[in-house]
């Protein structure tokens, strides 16, 4: 039969299904086939902490969103267009997200009285009128793929497992993909073992001839390349992007990359990408413990190493000594922070801004720190070599805060030019620095950067000792001298304050804009896309995003200052307004939810549409 | 390889400019004269020595030496120094702690250094008692001690350093006296020319919070008969006249102390450091009694194992041994790794 093709801007589909049914890859092949066509893309990962919850259960359901579109986009999107429902769990649980007239492809395989029992459901929601105002699909998804496999020598296990692969040919086909990457891909990751490269390609034909010839799809969509910078992309998730701006630094530092760390959801990964780059120099030590890892990783900066540790905010609160001493060390040391839900254990895989206060205050004494956060998951890669940048021109602790919605979504990356990357090559002290031609002062400052002299060991009549204990100044020899303490408090607050850091830049296309937004870290893309939103509808609104939140920007208090409101969203209970308003006396106002998930565009664009009313 | 050239250094050099500020009569100035006097024996340039320490009194030592030093903080000093000397093998890395700094508050920190034989030389200085924060009781305290902050006595069984690290199969193990000048640079010797963990326990004399918790291993009277001096490769005998020996009573798991007179020669244990199982070395480390009685003191284990630093940088240098282009050229090729498109 002839189908009908039709045009589409931006489509957001959902792969949900239970966490053994293999979403998370079936969301990242289709991503991927995605961004060889060329079209804009953000993904959102959501998945259980728990390995495997009880099958078919909700608190098992684990989705992938991608958003992809013929135009730059900013977020994953606010609600899909298409939900694959795999089971009767994963129906339910996505359900509520999804608007009216949405397509649903459900597995009718699943829906059996037991799995329906399972989630509460007492009567089939595909046979009652629950799902009246849907555009429902039934597909038996499983038996088709055990069908079709039905010559190939697997398991009705391992064909029942090839399902997902059905539901992305079908997918696949709907929306016009090329999959020549998936097949190579299939390739690659069964090369053990033949048969189920065979069967797993099998189902996913499977899945795109039943699109081309059920009745049941009568609409095969296109969505057209987006027109995007000229260059070479990939696409790349946050925590793979922080990963290689930490190898990218090594290489342009000159200096071995030290990573220490103990493996934490959402950053292990990070451990895992930089444990494969060992030909770069890179050193990975998963330490017995999160005080462990900093602490080697301090180590290893004192012996002229790049050193890096990466964790989530549990494990930041047990660094938090160790990050003092390096403060009083004054040595180079990059933390990441890759932010989840908490207090506590928390929501492991949620996301979360809540951990700004512990980046910028949590230690003891008067112990500042640089603090900065990407906006995007490719901008992790510029944020990991500014992170390094700051630490090894100022020789100080920078925490880097990520958090789970940048570090698992994904994104387009213009591949960057090499040779135009920083140059992060630092000097090390080789020579006596005293007026005497013959000492050496460890804390003798060089008055513009007020950086203190790296001298490693191994360097030849440079023997120091340095410790935790305050020092005197130049000489860095214990000191209790009151005025020296106030000194070195002071000096050690203005080593960070004095840091030059970019202007905030405000975007203002009308230029006539009374209200400004500030944000910080993962929360650009929805205030951004909120802020399109009302622009499109004719609404003037500015927006601000920080990158640096210590020291921060010269010209914010000015920024700020220009307008007659600012608003500022975060994924936590005010912590950046609450700076703001102390540091700039700006009546901030802030826009703050806590649920684990970010932002939607259309939530900021409806709250910050009241704000203008009011202005 | 040509010879290592003859530094020529002293004791004088080890010293650095700083007042050193043990109170007087303190064990530590003991160990830091023989340190300071044995280190020119390793002919290693000061600046290539790095002493790292933790908190409490006897972490103030890197700053008397003349070497490179870090004093951090309570109990991470084996995290610092793993970080150290796993990215600077060239490196001689010491660590220098105590009962509470490395048993209390950095036990984890040092089982895993020991378990992964990284490249350190540990030397723990064992007072049994807290002194930088006046005098409470510490995790090597002995059952029922009355401190500060146990004034009708402990309630907590104290560790055995020698046995905790045989635990977590330290491939060197050692125990010397702070007052022993002679045995305590030749440990530090056996210690130092260890590849991978070395472990020595110091007994060192808090005169002020604990004074004489080793008079017993120390008096004239006493010592002797108390004293197990370990000798590699010779019966294990001891006491003012030899009069006591180790055997292994059959059926029994550990050693036992006998009188040698009765005892025939060839049921007396022959000391080796280098049994594979650490087993023995523990039953060597469960000796003592609660009056010191029946102390060993020497190498207790010294067995080869790959160390951790070298495990770690044989698999960078494998890595980079298979690379022909520049890191810049590595690195593009590494961005463009993947599913990759270009936009004109």
């Amino acid at each position: 039969m002839t189908k009908q093709i039709r045009q589409l801007d931006r489509v957001v589909i959902r792969f949900a299904g239970d966490s053994g049914d293999g979403m998370q890859l079936t969301g990242d092949r289709f991503t991927s086939e995605t961004a060889q066509l060329g079209n804009d893309i953000s993904t959102l990962p959501n998945f259980p902490a728990e390995i495997r919850a009880p099958a078919g259960t909700l608190p098992g359901v684990s989705s992938f969103q991608v958003h992809f579109a013929d135009y730059d986009i900013l977020t994953p999107g606010d609600a899909p267009n298409v939900l694959v429902a795999m089971n009767p769990a994963a129906l339910k649980a996505n359900l509520a997200e999804l608007p009216r007239g949405a397509d649903i492809i459900v597995n009718t395989d699943e829906f059996t009285k037991r799995n329906l029992a399972k989630v509460g459901y007492t009567t089939s929601p595909l046979e009652d009128d629950s799902l009246a105002g849907y555009v429902v699909h039934p597909v038996a998804l499983t038996s088709m793929t055990v069908g079709a496999l039905a010559e190939h020598d697997v398991s009705k296990k391992d064909a029942e497992r090839a399902k997902n692969m059905f539901a992305l040919g079908l997918l696949s086909w709907m929306y016009s993909r090329p999959y020549e990457s998936t097949l190579r891909f299939l390739e690659r990751k069964f090369a053990a073992r033949p048969e189920l490269v065979a069967a797993n390609i099998a189902a996913f034909r499977a899945g795109w001839n039943f699109g081309e010839t059920t009745e049941n799809f009568s609409v095969r969509y296109e969505v057209k390349p987006a027109k995007m910078v000229p260059g070479t992309y990939r696409n790349i998730t946050g925590n793979a992007a922080l990963s290689l701006g930490l190898v990218a630094a090594g290489v342009r530092s000159g200096l071995p990359v030290f990573l220490g760390a103990y493996p934490i959801t959402p950053a292990s990964d990070i451990l895992h990408e930089l444990s494969k780059h060992k030909r770069f120099g890179v050193v990975t030590m998963q330490a017995e413990d999160e005080i462990a890892a900093v602490g080697a990783a301090l180590g290893a900066s004192y012996g002229g190493s790049l050193g890096v540790t990466t964790t989530s905010g549990p494990g930041v609160a047990l660094k938090s000594e160790t990050i003092s001493l390096a403060v009083a060390l004054e040595l180079p040391l990059v933390i990441v922070d890759v932010q989840r839900a908490g207090p506590s254990t928390g929501m492991p895989t949620k996301t979360e801004q809540a951990d700004l206060n512990m980046a910028l205050y949590g230690r003891h004494g008067e112990a500042p720190v640089a603090v900065i956060a990407p906006k995007s998951p490719a901008d992790c890669f510029h944020a990991a070599l500014e992170a390094a940048r700051i630490a090894l021109t100022y020789r100080t602790p920078v925490i880097l805060l990520s958090d789970n919605y940048v570090a698992n979504g994904s994104e387009p990356w213009l591949l960057p030019d090499v040779e135009s990357l920083p140059d992060l090559r630092v000097e090390f002290a080789t020579q006596p620095n005293g007026e005497d031609g013959t000492t050496f002062l460890p804390y003798l400052r060089d008055p513009e950067t007020l950086a203190r002299p790296w001298a490693i060991p191994g360097t030849p009549g440079l023997e120091h000792r340095i410790g935790g204990l305050e020092k005197a100044d130049r000489t860095g020899d214990i000191s209790y001298d009151p005025a020296n303490h106030d000194f070195m408090v002071r000096t050690r607050a203005a080593r960070i304050e004095t840091i030059p850091v970019p202007d905030v830049e405000v975007e203002d296309p009308d230029g006539d804009a009374r209200v400004l937004v500030l944000g910080w870290g993962s929360t650009y893309g929805p205030i951004g896309a909120a802020c399109r939103g009302l622009r499109q509808r004719g609404l003037s609104i500015a927006q601000a995003h920080l990158r640096h939140l210590a020291p921060m920007p010269a010209n914010l208090g000015a920024v700020l200052r220009s307008y007659d409101r600012v608003v500022i969203p975060e994924m936590n209970l005010g912590q950046l307004a609450h700076v703001i308003r102390a540091r700039y006396l700006v009546d901030a106002i802030g826009y703050n939810q806590v649920r684990g998930l970010p932002f939607t565009a259309a939530e900021l664009e409806t709250m910050l549409e009241e704000v203008l009313k009011n202005v | 390889m040509s010879e290592p050239v003859a530094l020529k250094l002293t004791a004088k050099d080890f010293k650095s400019d700083q007042e050193v500020r043990w109170c007087p009569g303190c064990g530590d100035y003991a160990i830091l004269a023989a340190v300071q006097q044995f280190m020119p024996e390793l002919n290693i340039p000061r600046e290539n020595t790095v002493f790292v320490s933790g908190i409490g009194c006897s972490s103030r030592f890197p700053y008397y030496m003349n070497t490179y030093g870090m004093h951090s903080i309570h109990g991470r000093a084996p995290a610092i120094a793993t970080g150290l000397s796993v990215s600077r093998p060239d490196l001689s890395v010491w660590v220098v702690t105590g009962d509470g700094d490395a048993l209390s508050i950095g036990g984890n920190h040092l089982i895993h250094a020991l378990r992964r034989n990284v490249n350190l030389k540990i030397l723990l200085f064992n007072n049994r008692i807290y002194g930088l924060t006046k005098g409470q009781y510490s995790p090597t305290s002995e059952v029922g001690k009355i401190t500060k902050s146990t004034p009708v006595g402990s309630a907590d069984a104290p560790f055995n350093p020698i046995s905790l690290a045989l635990g977590a199969e330290a491939t060197f193990v050692g125990r010397t006296i702070d007052s022993d000048r002679k045995h305590l640079q030749s440990v530090l010797r056996a210690a130092a020319e260890h590849q991978g963990s070395a472990f020595v326990e110091i007994y060192q004399n808090c005169n002020i919070f604990n004074d004489g918790a080793f008079d017993q291993l120390k008096e004239p009277a006493t010592r002797d008969d108390f004293l197990i001096r370990l000798e590699h490769g010779q019966p294990i005998t001891f006491g003012k006249d030899g009069q006591f020996c180790v055997v292994h009573p059959p059926g029994g798991f550990g050693l036992e102390v006998r009188e040698t007179a009765g005892t025939p020669a060839e049921e007396i244990v022959v000391h080796d450091a280098t049994v594979t199982d650490p087993a023995y070395a523990f039953a060597l480390s469960r000796l003592p009694g609660l009056d010191l009685r029946n102390t060993p003191i020497g190498v207790f284990r010294s067995v080869t194992r790959p160390s951790y630093d070298s495990v770690v940088q044989e698999q960078v240098a494998t890595a980079k041994a298979k690379v022909t282009e520049t890191p810049e050229q590595q690195l593009a090729g590494l961005l463009s790794s993947g599913d990759t498109w270009t936009i004109l």
